[in-house]
């Protein structure tokens, strides 16, 4: 199962309060994270290296896309 | 991961030893760099407000701006965007203003006062913290401002070149121009040292993402110490550059631009803290954000620049004889004001 999480044009930290809250409601589910800005990027990147999450980041644009999935933590 | 969090404590020290030692080139006592004092400072120069004792065009601040933006642009992370709820920003940025300068002194600030020995800062930091953990719990609900969108590359150079003509005003003082002959507003360091540190330290909190809210928000919201950790460096910073230019005052009486009243310096940074974290960021991350292109950030800086007009316009700024006037009142009717924005703004209301 994966999950996809819209949080384009949102500023920090709810980007890393949606992630956090599908991580806590979805724990053995792979999460998608849709994404624009550098600083969301890096504080999604590191709530998921935290929560013991494996995380790939694809770029397209202006845009990334981070698929977090869930590690042995 | 690790290497940003060495550079933010090296970011974190160095920020805080430069703004207590610009104590020792001018800047008024426990003030070396107050991002909410300087942006009243500002206010006054432009004529905003009528208090004499705090005009001043602090180049501080435009070095701040025009700083992060270099950076931004060096690092390729300038993004114009906007069009989150600008007039909810302003408004939250009047407020969190207003509870600053109700305590005298932004989240910054609060810790330079605590490193100089003034424990009526203990109170500030105590409300910081109330004020970020009802945040998070408005946060935590579903709260948020909306999203924001791309826009044109020249919304997003406007602030900075908003700071090129405050600087320009700086050097060559037109006559429209206020100056405080005495008090607070009179006391700085040279305006290119002052420029210098504001370019290096914007630089670095543009880098590191510093906020002095967000610190405290994170240790609870996301058990992260990542932002924290500029916090505490920066108190260590600044308490050795005192340490070493005899600086420390311990205790809670005569405490320079301060007043010994806890109550209201509590209640005036909940209300700061709890509007910054709403907002996503204190006064120093708000600035960093406009510089890189995020014009709500932009509108939340005139948020708080009306918001000083209006703290001593109308009584609500403090001195160092104790709360305004009617202080007390606006951060009551703040409180309210921030809670009902957070409660109704949300996802699930």
């Amino acid at each position: 199962m994966s999950l996809e999480i819209d949080v384009r044009g949102l500023s920090c930290p709810i980007p890393v309060v949606k992630t956090k809250q599908a991580m806590e409601k979805s724990p053995a589910d792979t999460i998608v994270v849709l994404l624009e800005t550098e600083v969301s990027k890096e504080n999604v990147m590191r709530l998921a290296e935290n929560q013991g999450y494996r995380s790939k980041v694809e770029q397209a644009g202006n845009e990334y896309k981070l698929i977090l999935e869930p590690g042995s933590k | 991961m690790k290497n940003k969090k060495y550079l933010m404590i090296i970011a974190g020290l160095l920020f805080g030893g430069l703004a207590a030692y610009m104590t020792k080139l001018g800047n008024p006592g426990n003030m070396g760099i107050c991002v909410a004092c300087f942006y009243r400072d500002i206010a006054g120069a432009l004529g905003f407000h009528q208090a004499a004792v705090v005009q001043y065009l602090r180049p501080e601040i435009m070095g701040l701006c025009l700083g992060a933006f270099l950076s931004a642009l060096f690092f390729g992370e300038f993004r114009a965007r906007g069009g989150s709820n600008p007039l909810v920003r302003f408004l939250l940025g009047v407020f969190i203003m207003i509870g600053a300068l109700v305590f005298l002194g932004c989240p910054v600030r609060a810790v330079i006062r605590l490193a100089g020995g003034d424990l009526n800062a203990l109170s500030a930091i105590a409300g910081i913290v109330v004020g970020a953990l009802i945040g998070i719990y408005f946060l935590r609900r579903g709260f948020n401002l909306g999203r924001a969108n791309s826009t044109y590359k020249t919304a997003g150079y406007l602030m900075p070149l908003l700071m090129v003509v405050l600087l320009l005003f700086a050097i060559f003082q037109p006559q429209f121009i206020f100056n405080s002959v005495k008090g607070p507003g009179s006391m700085h360091a040279p305006l290119v040292i002052a420029l210098v540190v504001g370019l290096i330290i914007g630089m670095l909190a543009q880098k590191t993402r510093m906020c002095f809210v967000g610190g405290w928000r994170d240790l609870f919201l996301v058990k992260d110490s990542y932002l924290f950790s500029g916090i505490a460096a920066f108190f260590v910073g600044a308490l050795v550059v005192n340490f070493l230019t005899g600086a420390v005052n311990i205790g809670f009486e005569g405490q320079p631009v301060a007043h010994t009243n806890q109550l209201w310096s509590f209640m005036g940074m909940v209300l700061c803290g709890l509007g910054c974290t709403l907002l996503g960021g204190c006064p120093l991350r708000q600035t960093i954000l406009a510089a890189e292109g995020d014009t709500d950030a932009s509108v939340t800086i005139l948020g708080i620049v009306a918001g000083a007009a209006v703290s001593h316009n109308f009584l609500l700024a403090s001195s160092g004889t104790g709360t305004g006037v009617f202080g007390p009142t606006a951060v009551v009717t703040g409180l309210v004001f921030l809670c009902c924005i957070g409660f109704f703004m949300s996802e699930t209301a």
